[in-house]
């Protein structure tokens, strides 16, 4: 079969999957997997971008969809004054403070000569300025944080429309990716995979316990949202008659009482099916973009050149192409993409909870969905991340029942059933890891293969 | 005088002789990663997971053995299940080694697939894991706890503060030792170890010598598993054994063989005491410490805490980061075992 058959095939099971969902579950939980698939969708493609572009192993996923959801907190929640007041300076200061620190560091490190004498000044240097800063940190992060706990207990946000944070969001991974790609690229090829597991860690071990920032674990929920709610829909005049319309023909031939009845049902769920519809509208458009900026810049001289770069290294440097360069601007793109599609995840839940980041579902997902579907082929990933994301959702369901069905046999009071029908929730993980060990193998191109023009 | 030997006994019990354990457990698991990086030269992500697993045998047989009634005096009964431990993961990572490593090593792929492969493997482990023993916490530790009591050590001194030796420090100890001289004297006087070292050296040359690479890479293998049972069951021993933690310990692991020089045994060792202690100096509150050494008039206020112990991994990321930026190859260079 071709790519694009293939592709059809694909999307249009992935539709009939969608609409049976719709038709024998529910509307509600159709559109959700859906939303949800796009998001994924736009992941894949910021991982697509490092793995099948330049071969960059990232195995920080959940830490630059983590920043992301920083950004759409901080973007969106309005500005607490009196945290400000009580520990804004401080705060400043102390960034004010690390940056000098670091440049000085930085300076230093590239004038002075190697030796005893520069590890000396470097190190006394480090540790002097990290209590002389804790000195004016503290303090401030005491008083923001002791400002109304209950309630806000941090520096809130900027009060911009959430929409906007999803830019931000793509700011802030790029930001963390340029640090980490400075660091850790340019060497040995693992130090890459190494170092961005160890950031995702640390940045979801930050997340969680600078309350000043982000409220940790006290989290922080009623995030603005892009689009109506859906009890202001239940009340507006004009909604009610845009479902009276549209079910005119099921509410025709009732008697006045039962047609009021039915018609409020209709408006309930039809109001949060309308607002999940917005959802999609918003995020379909924005995987489209990504979606044809990708494949426009892997079709350009550029794509054609980073291609070079990761089948051959040496000698795409022999042609003078600068390949840690490269590799750095990879890094920092994809890393924007998964930034941005962590800003619509939070976007989409409306709270940002920091405990609910794990690597299995923000990581080891998102990679598997990218080699089922097709590494180095954009639409693969995409296709993928349908694939991936309903096979997850709908899983769970099948292997209880499968489970609590398949031990039947054991009886009830087998201590060996119970054990199992528990336990079949991390059925999903050693399910999708031998999937993507499978695929690895016997597939590498996964389902929509990289296409490679020979002439 | 008394307040020096105060300061000295607090220190030791609460930085000095923790430190010395959990690096031990750290050189363990990282001696595992260097072996198997210089050998099949890829770093094995499902390490962490690996030792999760090893610790999961152990314990299901530690279990058996305590419900037949069996037990090892004052030591603890997971020592007499280590062996079959070890064997039960040693099959495994055969297994998946047959079944996932050898193709790709077959092919020649780029040690980044090796490394992606690993992932998958760490997943499918870790699934294992919790399938088998589920995600929560479990505790092996039976027999004797303490060599010192804290008690008993201010009784016999007099001083005020107590040093405590449990007994799965100094155990730790002790089997660390055992095996990494073990395995030094493997390496260096056998002549399978002698082998491991030239394929390490120099794969072409080696196979040109009549070095068989699937005996080679067989035996480290099992080494690792082996490593990577004994690191995971003493640290299982000395806290408790948790799926997520033996996940996470794979970013210190890590830290550890690349601060001493990938590829380097004695460079891991010497990696996991620095990982371990940067971890327990920085996150230690040095509030009481001071009070005994300072003149009374200069006793801290603040807790005198570097770092929060929930940042603990963010040393092994800064000492890595440091040693990637400063010295990439490690301290001690070499790609040789």
């Amino acid at each position: 079969m071709s790519n694009a058959l293939r592709a059809m095939t694909g999307f249009g099971i992935i539709g009939i999957l969608l609409i049976g969902v719709g038709m024998f579950q529910s509307w509600n939980v159709a559109l959700a997997i859906f939303n949800l698939c796009l998001i994924s969708g736009v992941m894949a493609l910021g991982v697509n971008i490092q793995w099948g572009y330049a071969g960059l192993f990232n195995v920080g996923i959940m830490g630059f969809a983590a920043v992301g959801g920083v950004a759409a907190m901080l973007t969106s929640q309005p500005i607490i004054y009196s945290a400000w007041q009580a520990g804004g300076t401080g705060i400043l200061v102390s960034l004010v403070m690390v940056l000098i620190l670091a440049a000085a560091m930085i300076f230093l490190s590239r004038k002075m000569r190697a030796g005893w004498a520069k590890n000396i000044v470097m190190v006394a240097l480090a540790v002097g300025g990290y209590i002389t800063i804790r000195n004016v940190f503290d303090p401030a992060v005491l008083a923001i944080e002791s400002d109304n706990p209950a309630k806000s207990g941090y520096l809130g946000g900027l009060g911009l429309p959430i929409l906007f944070s999803w830019l931000i969001g793509g700011v802030f991974a790029a930001g963390v990716a340029w640090i980490i790609g400075k660091i850790a690229l340019g060497l040995r090829s693992d130090y890459l995979a190494i170092a961005t597991l160890g950031i995702s860690e640390i940045l979801i071990a930050m997340m969680k316990n600078e309350d000043w920032l982000t409220r940790g674990v006290k989290n922080v929920t009623g995030l603005e949202r892009p689009v109506p709610y859906e009890l202001s829909l239940q009340e507006s005049p004009r909604f009610i008659s845009w479902v009276e319309w549209f079910n005119s023909s099921s509410l025709s031939g009732l008697s006045d009482d039962a047609r009021a009845e039915r018609l409020r049902q209709l408006v309930v769920e039809g109001s949060s099916i309308f607002v999940k519809l917005c959802y999609s509208g918003l995020f379909l458009s924005v995987l489209l973009i990504v979606l044809a900026l990708c494949v426009l810049a892997l079709a350009s001289p550029w794509g054609r050149m980073v291609r070079a770069i990761r089948d051959n290294e040496i000698s795409a440097a022999a042609m003078g192409k600068n390949v840690t360069r490269r590799h750095l601007q990879i890094f920092v793109l994809g890393s924007a993409v998964v930034g941005i599609a962590g800003a619509m995840l939070t976007t989409l839940d409306g709270q940002f909870t920091p405990s609910t980041y794990q690597p299995l579902r923000y990581t080891f997902l998102i990679w598997v969905m990218v080699i089922v579907g097709g590494s180095g082929n954009n639409l693969g990933s995409v296709l993928g991340a349908f694939i991936i994301w309903f096979v997850w959702i709908e899983a769970e369901p099948a292997g209880n029942w499968l489970m609590e069905n398949g031990t039947a046999w054991l009886g009830d009071d087998s201590g060996l059933r119970a054990h199992l029908v528990d336990s079949a929730q991390h059925m999903r993980l050693m399910i999708l890891g031998l999937v993507m060990l499978l695929v690895m193998r016997y597939s590498p191109g996964g389902i929509l293969p990289e296409r490679t023009r020979q002439n | 005088m008394i307040d020096f030997l105060n300061a000295f006994v607090l220190f030791s019990n609460f930085v000095l002789v923790p430190g010395i354990a959990y690096g031990a457990q750290l050189a363990l698991g990282a001696l595992g990663i260097t072996l198997l990086y210089s050998i099949l030269r890829f770093a094995n992500f499902a390490h962490g997971d690996l030792m999760a697993f090893g610790t999961m045998a152990v314990i299901l047989f530690t279990w058996l053995f305590q419900s037949w009634g069996i037990s090892f005096g004052p030591l603890p009964t997971a020592l007499l299940a280590l062996p079959f431990g070890i064997a039960i993961t040693a099959i495994l990572v055969l297994l998946t080694d047959r079944f996932v490593y050898r193709h790709y090593r077959e092919i020649k792929a780029v040690p980044i697939r090796m490394v992606m492969a690993s992932v998958g493997v760490m997943f499918l482990m870790n699934g294992l894991v919790r399938f088998i023993i589920g995600p929560n916490d479990q505790n092996f530790m039976d027999g004797e706890r303490f060599i010192i009591k804290a008690r008993a050590f201010k009784n016999a001194t007099g001083l005020n503060e107590g040093l405590a030796l449990k007994s799965s420090q100094a155990l730790t100890i002790i089997v660390a030792i055992i095996l990494v001289s073990a395995l030094f004297w493997f390496l260096n006087r056998t002549r399978t170890g002698k082998s491991m070292r030239a394929f390490s050296d120099n794969e072409d040359l080696a196979l040109l010598s009549g070095i068989s690479p699937q005996k080679v890479v067989t035996v480290t293998w099992i080494i690792a598993a082996a490593l990577a049972t004994v690191a995971g069951v003493l640290y299982g021993l000395d806290k408790s054994f948790k799926p997520f933690t033996y996940f996470q310990l794979l970013l210190p692991m890590f830290a550890a063989a690349i601060v001493g020089g990938v590829g380097h045994p004695v460079g891991a060792i010497l990696g996991g005491f620095v990982v371990a202690f940067s971890e327990v100096t920085v996150t230690y509150a040095y509030k009481k410490l001071f009070t005994y050494l300072l003149p009374a008039d200069y006793a801290p206020e603040g807790l005198l805490q570097l770092l929060s112990t929930d940042y603990k991994f963010a040393v092994s990321f800064i000492i890595l980061v440091v040693v990637l930026l400063v010295r990439p190859t490690g301290l001690l260079k070499g790609k040789v075992i």
